[in-house]
């Protein structure tokens, strides 16, 4: 087969192209020198045991340069650049996603074996080996990340719409500056401030889940304020300015009109925010702490919540590892499920608004 | 202006209120409340941090942990674990995420390209826990042997030398474990600043008899430099503030070195405290939060330059 | 180096659509050709077939030939980065590249296929471009200036500037005057008139006049109803198309009756 193709011989435009088989075959062709290569180092004792993704990732690096050079020789040494950034872009997407991929696989094969109803079911009281479950973690993950939702989502959308129909002044501009600014708290910072100012009133050891709230609510305040924002700009001004025609005061128009039209983006901006704090292990690790029994109540003893409870289930193993680290795994798995499902609802309530809201 | 001269005997009509509502007033302020509670809740965070932090700041020796003798001896191995493993999760995460950014926006075909951005931002939505997890069960495992081959073979090379850990548990494997969460960060941010390109400039690269790569580094690249320098400063303020994925993953000790194989790895801040907080009392409670404070304005430092960056380039 | 363009049957599709049909015209060396029509009727998206440009769009292909001085832009085994090379284009909005000075501008296109090139060479090149876009008096002492910096008529001249310095076959013009002031188009149709000692032009444009004042030969484009693919009615001598055309419709369009 010639690589080089020259169908109408003199025509200026023409240049050597490689056929359209040429990449992949000297992929392909890579792959299996590199992993004949691994095959005989291993059958040799060089190697411990054969390596697939080695074989690969070398495999990958010399079709690199094969390409190159075999463009460089027929097409020209510019389309030989480009090939060679094609390849190396879609070689860093695939690296991006292997991780992915890998750690999906994982949490859904080692977080079945305790995906069961006595997960659901039972807490960690008295367990000191197998059986037990996160019940108690669950309910607290529910009743902390609501209490916080509940303290974030107020003061999130009043500033926001403050931001969009009030501010103009310095005090908006700071207020915008700062809110970014929030967005790059540490969690764990995040945790030591509720830890702190809880302190300062009730003493150090100062443990339980409204703590834990405070700390979230700092977290999902900037992310609700971004995107209500975010939301409320996008509302036509004709909107309220009918509104305003008909004679309808300014806080009646945003508390009918223009709240209503964003409501949409406003609920998904408030689930993507949940989405993102309720995974959040460190700020609950040093507020509302940890706790092997049920506990409902916010105000009083630590809280376990399921982060915390992955967490401590992995680094505090008794003396068998495996049922502690199969918990672990299966807290990991909800907790995955939690926020996937979260996403997809935040997707699919956007798509079901969307049409309605004319551009 | 002119004022009409007031004839006698006819009254002057009084100039036209404006009629303020209740309801404006309330819900004006509770607003505005609202926003000035953000500018409170921050200043709060700083001063409450500042205020717990300070017997840590005069402690002498024997009150801090690891026998520090003051304070920034004690936080000093800190700060570089984490300015360390920050820069090693970049250096790896930054040529990768535009690599990323540019095959979405300009190389797949473009039907699939959302999609493909959406596989990407799923490794945004994974909790940190998780990865500290997967790093420490799956990954450690998996690249221990490299680093055994690495250290055997190029031992000599300074970052290569040491005492090679048996589990993996370094802090390379840490900062690639940091490099995966800041990748779907970094690459929304330039994404879609690629897709922003002026078409025209592409157009005209092409028209040139530029090939797609040419026409990149032509039109699209310089356009959006300064927003791959605010995507890189978000992607750190992660790396820099992450701490579950280390405190799992990371076998820590207080060394300071630059050994990437060992498991004697510097500690982060994020991940000293969350793994010596439920002990901790005393001064050593308050050297755990001081060096939080320490972590709080290293972070804000950052974000501040890269909404700096930002705002210059939009002016 | 200015060659003859021979369409040969030529038929243009986004995908499915059919968006222009069965061109055929023959465009000679050094003359300049202006293709008017009413909007929508195809003859932007019909100049972009003869540089490529239209492949752009996915999903855009063309049916028949386009042969200049004989090679076919269509044969297998073209390599469109070559097309454009030769054949060059000059856009509705001026688009100098805005984070280069007036001088790296102008040898963009050069530099891409001679990564080293002297500076006097370099230096040459520049000259000889501005010149020939008459704007070097008016650039010369400030060559290292942003390119954008440059009022709407410069910028464009710049931008014809740096289409000329690879030395092109063919100039295409899609509407280069559309978004300037009447000075700036005047200058630019005296420019046109000083180009074609040198290069190919074909020009689209909206503007009747300009169209009678700039070009040699005229195509007539028009569109059926929306939906239809564009097609050439009529293509002649300027002057004749302009006072005794043949088609009807031709006729309808110059004296203003439509579009």
């Amino acid at each position: 087969m010639s690589l080089a193709l020259r169908q109408s011989p003199g025509n200026v435009f023409a240049n050597g192209k490689l056929h359209k088989s040429v990449p992949w075959l000297l992929l392909g062709g890579s792959w299996v020198a590199l992993a004949l290569v691994f095959a005989l180092l291993n059958a040799g004792g060089a190697v411990k045991d054969f390596n697939i993704v080695a074989a690969l990732f070398l495999g990958t690096v010399l079709f690199d340069v094969l390409i190159v050079v075999v463009s460089r020789i027929v097409e020209g040494g510019r389309k030989a650049v480009d090939r060679l950034i094609t390849s190396l872009v879609v070689t860093a997407f695939v690296i991006a996603v292997l991780p992915l991929v890998s750690l999906l696989y994982t949490v859904l094969a080692d977080g079945l074996a305790r995906f069961d109803a006595a997960f659901f079911s039972y807490s960690m009281r008295g367990v000191i080996s197998v059986g037990g479950g996160a019940l108690h973690a669950l309910i607290g993950t529910l009743e902390i990340t609501l209490f916080a939702a509940l303290m974030a989502v107020p003061i999130g959308l009043l500033t926001s719409i403050y931001l969009v129909e009030y501010g103009r002044g310095p005090l908006a501009r700071g207020i915008t500056f700062f809110v970014d600014v929030m967005t790059g708290i540490p969690s764990i910072v995040a945790g030591l401030f509720a830890y702190s100012l809880f302190a300062l009133f009730l003493g150090p050891g100062a443990r339980f889940g409204l703590v834990g709230s405070v700390a979230l609510a700092v977290l999902m305040i900037p992310i609700v304020v971004r995107s209500t924002e975010e939301v409320l700009k996008i509302v036509p001004m004709e909107l309220r300015e009918a509104s305003y025609a008909l004679g309808v005061p300014k806080w009646l128009t945003i508390i009918k009109v223009v709240l209503p039209t964003s409501l949409a983006g406003i609920t998904t901006g408030v689930m993507l925010a949940i989405a993102r704090v309720i995974g959040e292990t460190a700020p609950l690790l040093v507020t509302a702490g940890f706790t092997t029994s049920m506990n409902y109540d916010l105000f009083k003893n630590p809280m376990m919540t399921l982060p915390v409870f992955a967490y401590t289930q992995y680094s505090q193993q008794g003396a068998n590892p495996v049922p502690f680290v199969d918990r672990a795994w299966t807290a990991a798995l909800v907790l995955i499920l939690i926020v996937m499902v979260l996403n997809l609802l935040a997707r699919f309530i956007t798509r079901l608004f969307a049409p309605k809201l004319s551009r | 202006m002119t004022t009409a001269p007031a004839h006698p005997g006819s009254p002057t009509t009084p100039k036209p209120k404006a009629v303020v509502r209740v309801g404006d007033r309330v819900f004006s302020a509770a607003s505005v409340i609202s926003g000035g509670l953000i500018l409170v809740v921050l200043a709060l965070v700083a001063a409450f941090l500042v205020w717990q932090s300070i017997p840590a700041f005069s402690a002498k020796v024997g009150e801090l942990p690891n026998q520090a003798a003051n304070f920034w001896d004690y936080v000093g191995p800190l700060v570089f674990g984490t300015v360390w493993s920050a820069l090693l999760a970049l250096v790896m995460a930054v040529p990768l995420s535009i690599g990323i950014a540019l095959f979405i926006s300009h190389f797949a075909p473009r039907r699939i390209a959302p999609v493909l951005g959406y596989v990407i931002d799923l490794l945004a939505a994974v909790p940190s826990v998780v990865y500290g997890l997967w790093g420490i069960v799956v990954l450690a495992r998996f690249v221990q042997p490299f680093y055994s081959f690495l250290n055997e073979y190029l031992g000599w090379f300074p970052l290569f030398s040491g005492q090679i850990s048996g589990t993996g548990r370094t802090i390379l494997t840490a900062s690639i474990v940091l490099a995966v969460m800041a990748i779907p960060i970094m690459t929304a941010v330039m994404r879609e600043i690629f897709l922003q390109a002026p078409t025209l400039n592409e157009e005209a690269a092409l028209a040139l008899g530029a090939t797609r790569w040419e026409m990149i580094r032509l039109s699209v690249l310089p356009f959006a430099k300064s927003g791959i320098v605010s995507a890189i400063m978000l992607g750190l303020g992660r790396a820099l503030g992450e701490t579950m994925a280390i405190a799992l993953v990371l076998s820590v000790s207080t060394n300071v070195t630059f050994q990437l194989l060992t498991s004697l790895n510097p500690s982060t801040i994020a991940a000293n405290i969350a793994l010596q907080f439920a002990e901790a009392s005393g001064t050593a409670l308050n050297a755990l939060i001081a060096s939080g404070l320490i972590l709080f304005v290293i972070t804000l430092v950052i974000n501040m330059l890269a909404r700096y960056i930002v705002r210059k380039r939009v002016s | 180096m200015s060659k003859r363009i021979e369409v040969d049957g030529l038929n243009v599709y986004y995908s499915k659509f059919k968006a222009v049909e069965g061109v055929d015209m023959t465009i000679e060396p050094r003359t300049v050709t202006a293709f008017i029509g009413p909007s929508g009727c195809g003859k932007s998206t019909f100049l972009r077939t003869l540089n490529r440009m239209h492949e752009v769009i996915p999903g855009a292909y063309v049916e028949g030939s386009v042969k200049v001085d004989g090679d076919d832009l269509y044969a297998p085994g073209v390599d469109p980065v070559i097309v454009r090379r030769q054949v060059g284009m000059v856009f509705q909005r001026p688009n100098p590249f805005p984070t280069m000075s007036i001088k790296d501008n102008v040898l963009a296109g050069v530099k891409l296929n001679n990564k080293r090139i002297s500076k006097s060479e370099a230096d040459d090149i520049v000259e000889r471009s501005l010149q020939g876009a008459n704007l070097w008096n008016e650039v010369k002492d400030r060559l290292d200036k942003p390119g954008m910096g440059l009022s709407g008529g410069q910028q464009q001249r710049l931008c014809i500037a740096r289409a000329i310095a690879v030395q092109p076959d063919v100039l295409l013009m899609d509407e280069p005057c559309s978004a300037l002031d009447p000075i700036s188009t005047l200058a630019i149709e005296d420019l046109i008139e000083e180009l074609k000692k040198e290069f190919t032009i074909v020009i689209v444009t909206h503007n009747m006049q300009q169209a009678s004042r700039v070009s040699d030969k005229t195509a007539f484009f028009n569109i059926a109803g929306t939906g239809a693919p564009g097609k050439l009615i009529e293509f002649d001598d300027t002057a004749t198309m302009f006072s005794n055309p043949s088609v009807q419709a031709t006729e309808d369009y110059v004296s203003g009756r439509f579009g």
